[in-house]
Formats: C-alpha cells, structure tokens, sequence
C-alpha cells in the first residue's frame, strides 16, 4: 500500500508549531479594545506598585495651610479637608482597589474552582448540596451579600477582600461545573478513561486545561465587580479605614464638599471609572479570543 | 490454526446485558449478549445505530455512564477475570492497556489542549511505567508505525494542526501503545473518506500481523467487515442475530435481518442493467423501553413464522451451513428463499 505513506496536506504554515495558548495571544494582541484595557491595567498596576516613588507627597500628611485647594501646579488634583494631597491619595489609593480586586477574585477562583469541579464531575448527592447552597447565595445579590459578610466580619481592608472574594465564589463554583459537565462527555475524556487514566488525573489533566479559558475570562470580568465592590464598601465605611486611602472612602468624604471641592469627588471617581472599564474591555477581549465560535 | 482453537478463548462475554433507566422507563440496551473470541482473532460486529453494538463493549470496561446505565447481569472473561467485577484500579491498568481502544470520531478523542506526543506518551508512563523520555521515544516509533511522516517533530503539534486521517493514527498509536492483547475499534473509520479508510483498514491489518493482537470491530459497514474480520456478529436490538465465518456469513445468510443488510448494498460487480434494485428494510427498530416478545426482527421480516412473534429464538448452529456459523432464527431461510424463487 504505497497510499499509506502518502502525507497528508500539510497544515498552513501559519498554524504550525503554535499551541492554542499562542493562537488565542494573537488574537487579542489584534483587539484594539482589550490592548487599551491591558495598557490602562498595567498602567494602574504600576502606579499601585510604584506608588512610594510616583506620589509627591504622603498621601496621610495634612496641612492646614492647603485645605480644599483647587488643581495648582503644587497640587495637580487639588487637596481635600484636611489639606492631604488628593494626586497621592489618589495613586495610593490604587493599591487598595487593586489589590482588593486581585486578591478577593483570587480567593473566590481558589476556593470556586475545585468544589465547582467536584460538582462537576462526581455529580449526585455532592453536586445537590453544593448546587442547593450557591442557589441559596446567588439568591442574595453579590454587593448585598458582600456588606452583610463585611459587617460580619469588623471593618477593615483584610475583610472586605475575604466578603467581596467568599461573595463571588458562587460565580465561580457555578460556571467551573457548567464548564465540567459540557467537557467531560467529550470523546477525548471518554478516551482517557478508556486508556486508564485515574480520575484525579482526568480533571486535572484533560479537564482542567479546557476550561481555564472560560474561568479565565470569568476572574477578568470578576475583578471589575470587586473593585466596585471594595469601593463600595470603603465608601460605606468596611473597607480601607482612615486615613490610609481608597478610592471609596474618599468618594465618601468627597460627597460632603460637592458643590464646594468637586475635584476631591472627580479624581477617584475617575480612577474607578477608569479601572474598571480597563479590566472590562480586557475580559471582553479575552473572551473573544478565547471562545472558537468568535474565531475569524 | 488448531493450537489457537485448542487454547482458552481471550475473552469469553456470557449473557451481557445492559440497561439505561430514567424515571418512569427502562431501555434494554443490550440483551443477553454472549460470544467468545480466540487470540489474534478479528471480529467484526455490525448492526444499526441503536443495535447495542458499541454499547456492550463501552459496558464491558464499564465505560457507559452510571447512573444512568446499569450493568444488568453477565460475565465478562477477559483471561479469565471478570471485568465487570473487577476493582476501578484493576480494570483501570487493563484500560489501555492489554485492552486498546480506538474511538470513532477523530476530531473530537482527542484533547485539543495537549500535544498528540503527550497523549500517546499518557498510556506508556501510566501502564509500562515509563519515564518521560522513553515514552517519548517510545511515542515517535508509534507514530513512525501507524506511517506518520515526520514523526519527531510533529509530535509536539497539537491536534487541530493535524488532517482527519492522521488524527486517526494517532488514535491508532495510542491504542496500540502498551501492546495490546485485544484492540477494540469503534467506528473508527466511519468519520474518515473511502481512501483514508481504506489506508487505516490496511494498517490495522498489518500492525494486527506483527503485534498479533485480536480485535473488535465495531462498523455498520459490511464492506469494512468483509475486508478486516474473520468473524463477523451481526447484532440487531440488542441480541445477536447471527455469527459466524464472514465469508460463510455474507455467502449463506440465516438471519433475515443479515440478508436485509446485505440486500441494502449495491452490487458493483454485476455487469450493467442486470443489477438488481436496491431494497430497503421497512419499518423501524422496536422501542427498547418494551422489547418485543419473539424474535426482536419479526415485525419487520416478511419471513416471519407466527412463533417468531411469541418466541425468542435461540442463538443456534444453522443447519446445513459452516461449522460456528450460528443464527438466531425460527425460520429457515435457504428453504424459504428457494420456496420464493420459484413462486
């Protein structure tokens, strides 16, 4: 049989040597929209970082002699009532809705994604009581259930990550078993087990690489409701606690000099703005790529 | 010929029957299914969509979904063990291992996210305990032997940058990894184009010569049983319907059903405006939430007896023709051919 040595039409050179990961890149690389999200993101990230080196002032030090200041060239975003700097609270307040986004998603993923994958996949009793309890929790809208569990817990910044991020859990447990159920009945998982592989082996390695995508979008989109939420939160008073900075609890000080100081209002509400349409336009692109169905 | 029927069979299926139950009904799935097979034997088991076919082998490693199917009774003797009373562990190292499976449908048995050289190296590190180098040099002279060009570059490719066939190799390889004692092949040509599958048929014949392996041949192509089996099972509503020597079979049909089939298919050979029209078998498969009480074909087979209707048939030596050539039928079919021919 001197057909079966023939070789089969090669892949297009374009496609060779790239594994999906790479594929998925390029596609967003070509989104305008999700690459102006990532530059903003990285942006907020690196004044959050460099925030001692890039604020011209402690963000904590008041001064008497500059309360309410309108935008100076002393002061670019003006000074608040009790003279502190509103520009270097504005970037130290970044860390704080930064790092209240990452670490609070982080924690839903961690604890979402393995009982969402043991519901997933094991089914039965387990899979109806998880199911039963995040009906129960999806039942009370996210930013309620976030105050409730920050009130709970004593107000402080630690807490309203640990609110926001147990909060949004249920988002993630839900979609990780959504994801679970529709790739285990693919052939290829039919194949594993039929080649012997364990089921550990099976969630972890054939499962669990296939639904990254979809959670990873989910955790972009995730990060903008939690920086809502933590802002939120310190505008309510259980979040960042004075006189450390965030973008919330200045909103809340901000609304009592509105007519008189409106910079103190604009700036941090710019930021918030700013952030989370950044991570939005990013989880959108994301999606996109990721999803074989917007594929060009 | 002798030494291979003198030893004992590799795998013995005694009475399998498997069920799919919902809430208010129950599918009879498969129905008391019971054949042996020889070492290095192939076999080819046809039968229409619903017939039981892939079915009972998926159950035989316990691959169906439980809940909600459910393995209603029956042995499976692999070398001697059962395999549906095995332990997970226990039946997990035969699972790919001295049992291969090779899947229908190329594009999607395989897992879009791992390279094709991981996913035949998963076997060989799982079953032969290889480490990660062996099995990879093990995986390229896999893929050198199902006729992969350019194997050691292309096994760090992932599935989509390969065509329809080559992913079927790949299957192939990965089924073939640990040596199997017996290949199971599930539709595994029907997803590729006449060539391809003739090439892949051709191969599996060939790796079935050097490794010596039976095999399980799960198509509804008689025309891809005539070309790889030695036996072919012809399984209808979950019961076999007949078995026996393929050419024995497609020369001498007992069963009304195989002779239905064989019917179906266009003769080629016939010189042109002497072939015979195409003829159909009417009506539909029975509903298995209610199996028929008779032989399962009587309502479609103008041949039927009024005992067919009543009485199951037993699964039977036919008179008159090979010897292991067995069907399962009331009637006789020769003497009711003949009967007709001359009305």
């Amino acid at each position: 049989m001197s057909v079966l040595s023939t070789p089969a039409p090669a892949p297009s050179a374009a496609a060779r040597e790239r594994s999906p990961f790479e594929e998925a890149l390029r596609r967003l690389v070509r989104r305008r929209g999700a690459m102006i999200g990532l530059a903003v993101v990285v942006f907020f990230i690196a004044i959050a970082v460099f925030a001692p080196y890039v604020a011209p002032y402690d963000p904590t030090a008041t001064s008497w002699l500059a309360v309410r200041k309108p935008p100076t060239w002393e002061h670019p975003f003006g000074t608040d009532e009790v003279g502190r700097d509103v520009l270097s609270r504005v970037i130290y307040g970044a860390r704080a809705s930064l790092s209240a986004g990452l670490v609070s998603v982080a924690l839903a993923v961690a604890i979402g994604l393995p009982l969402g994958m043991i519901a997933g996949y094991a089914g039965g009793f387990i899979e109806a009581a998880l199911m039963r309890l995040t009906d129960a929790m999806l039942a009370i809208p996210f930013l309620i259930l976030a105050i409730a569990l920050a009130a709970f817990l004593g107000p402080t910044l630690t807490n309203a990550m640990i609110a926001i991020g147990l909060s949004a859990t249920t988002i993630f447990i839900r979609l990780t078993r959504a994801q679970v159920q529709s790739v285990k009945v693919e052939e290829y998982v039919e194949a594993a087990r039929a080649a012997g592989a364990t089921p550990l082996r099976i969630v972890l390695r054939h499962i669990l690489p296939n639904i990254l995508p979809a959670i990873l979008v989910q955790a972009t989109l995730t990060i903008a409701a939690a920086i809502i939420a933590e802002a939120s939160l310190s505008f309510l008073g259980l979040g960042q606690q004075p006189p450390d900075p965030s973008w919330g609890s200045m909103l809340n000080t901000a609304k009592n000099f509105l007519s008189q100081a409106p910079w103190m209002a604009i700036w941090p509400g710019l930021s918030i703005f700013l952030a989370v349409l950044s991570f939005n336009l990013l989880g959108d692109g994301l999606r996109d790529a990721l999803d074989p169905r917007h594929r060009n | 010929m002798t030494d291979i029927t003198s030893r004992p069979p590799l795998l013995e299926v005694r009475d399998l029957a498997v069920e799919f139950a919902d809430a208010d009904s129950v599918v009879h799935a498969v129905n008391g299914v019971s054949y042996t097979l020889r070492e290095g034997e192939t076999l080819g088991i046809v039968g229409e969509s619903g017939s039981g076919k892939s079915v009972h082998v998926l159950a035989m490693l316990r691959l169906i979904p439980m809940p909600p199917g459910r393995l209603a009774g029956g042995q499976v003797l692999f070398e001697g063990r059962d395999l549906l009373t095995l332990s997970d562990p226990e039946l997990r190292k035969i699972r790919g291992g001295s049992i291969g499976f090779v899947f229908q449908d190329p594009m999607s048995s395989l897992n879009p996210s791992m390279t094709v050289g991981r996913q035949i190296m998963e076997p060989l590190m799982l079953h032969l305990g290889m480490g990660a180098e062996a099995a990879r040099k093990r995986a390229i002279e896999l893929m050198d032997m199902v006729r992969l060009p350019d194997a050691a570059r292309r096994i760090d490719q992932y599935p989509h940058e390969f065509s329809g066939g080559q992913r079927q190799r790949i299957m192939i390889a990965i089924g073939l990894s640990c040596r199997p004692k017996l290949l199971i092949a599930d539709e595994a040509t029907t997803a590729l184009d006449v060539t391809v599958q003739a090439d892949v048929i051709e191969l599996v014949k060939e790796l079935k010569r050097e490794i010596g392996m039976a095999v399980i041949w799960i198509t509804h192509d008689l025309g891809v049983v005539a070309g790889i089996a030695d036996t072919v099972q012809v399984m209808y509503a979950g019961r076999v319907m007949e078995r026996g020597p393929v050419d024995d079979v497609f020369r001498d049909p007992r069963s009304a059903y195989t002779l239905g089939l064989l019917r179906s298919l266009p003769d080629l050979t016939a010189p042109a405006g002497q072939r015979r029209r195409l003829t159909q078998i009417d009506g539909a498969p029975p509903d298995m939430r209610f199996p028929p009480p008779g032989d399962p074909f009587a309502p479609r087979n103008r041949y039927a007896t009024p005992r067919c209707l009543t009485e199951r048939p037993p699964l039977e030596q036919a008179p008159g023709a090979a010897p292991g050539h067995l069907a399962a039928a009331w009637y006789d079919l020769p003497s009711v051919l003949a009967a007709e021919a001359l009305s």
